[in-house]
């Protein structure tokens, strides 16, 4: 089970960089695909199926496929990105990486207690599937799942009226 | 599952999700930071939302604590809602000025 962690990592990581350096921006949307799945491999080591279901068909399904399909559209899969100047450039992956070694020296502080009493009862391996998982998302979330739902109302008018080409 | 099954929490400890974390987190910072291409610089976004996910997840697991994984939920909601709007609204600049080059929208800079 280490070696599946640590190659999902690798995966999840290396496909991350390609990602960014990619020239075409159709090969980021797959390389970010194989990201999601990655880390969606990561949430079933965790015993969070339904959110690895969920990661799948919403970021690889749904929000991909928009992706390349507003690439498709917009007739943009070539490379004829001009880049940044080379200061520049330079000065974003240092500051990336000086924000990623204050992150890591400020994580080497902290320690996570286990909370043993569930392990103990043996429930803490099923928090993460769908029967318990929606217990708890229609008993106290259920008022924020509603909201959510008017959210995606505005979301879909919003996309709608700024996709029409006049508006009166 | 039974008692005694080891998981990955017991076997993995938690710095390891947040040194994975923080990698995937950083390495979307620098894409946002270097790319010109408008699109590529919301990929960088959506990379970052899921490092963050993927710590909460992370630290659910590691706490036994199913309000985590819901909130982790409502979050890829919000990413799916922010996705169609952002995506609308590229589409609306590049009708406009036919580029999605970064360089071009620097009207309200200061």
């Amino acid at each position: 089970m280490v070696s599946i962690f640590y190659f999902l990592s690798f995966l999840a990581v290396i496909s991350a960089f390609m990602v960014v350096i990619a020239k075409n921006p159709i090969h980021s949307v797959l390389y970010l695909i194989m990201t999601f799945f990655a880390i969606a491999g990561h949430y079933v080591l965790m015993n969070a199926q339904f959110l690895a279901v969920v990661n799948i068909i919403v970021y690889a399904g749904a929000i991909m496929v928009l992706f390349l399909f507003v690439i498709m559209l917009l007739n943009l899969n070539t490379d004829a990105e001009q880049n940044k100047s080379i200061l520049i450039r330079l000065t974003g992956i240092v500051a990336g990486g000086i924000l990623m070694i204050t992150l890591i020296g400020a994580f080497k502080q902290v320690s996570i207690v286990k909370d043993t009493t569930f392990y103990a009862s043996g429930q803490a391996y099923d928090i993460g599937l769908v029967k318990n998982l929606g217990n708890t998302l229609f008993k106290e979330f259920l008022v924020p799942f509603e909201l959510s739902s008017i959210l995606f109302l505005a979301a879909m008018v919003g996309a709608v009226m700024l996709g029409k080409k006049d508006i009166k | 599952m039974e008692n005694g099954i080891s998981t990955i929490t017991q076997i993995i400890p938690p710095n390891f999700y947040l040194i994975l974390s923080s990698l995937l987190f950083c390495i979307g910072i620098i894409g946002v930071l270097i790319r010109r291409n408008i699109i590529v610089v919301f990929m960088s976004i959506e990379l970052m939302l899921n490092a963050s996910n993927l710590l909460m997840v992370a630290f659910s697991s590691y706490r036994s604590d199913g309000a985590a994984q819901v909130f982790v939920f409502f979050s890829m909601v919000v990413a799916a809602a922010e996705v169609a709007v952002g995506l609308a609204i590229i589409v609306m600049i590049y009708r406009n000025i036919h580029s999605i080059d970064i360089k071009e929208l620097s009207k309200l800079k200061w």
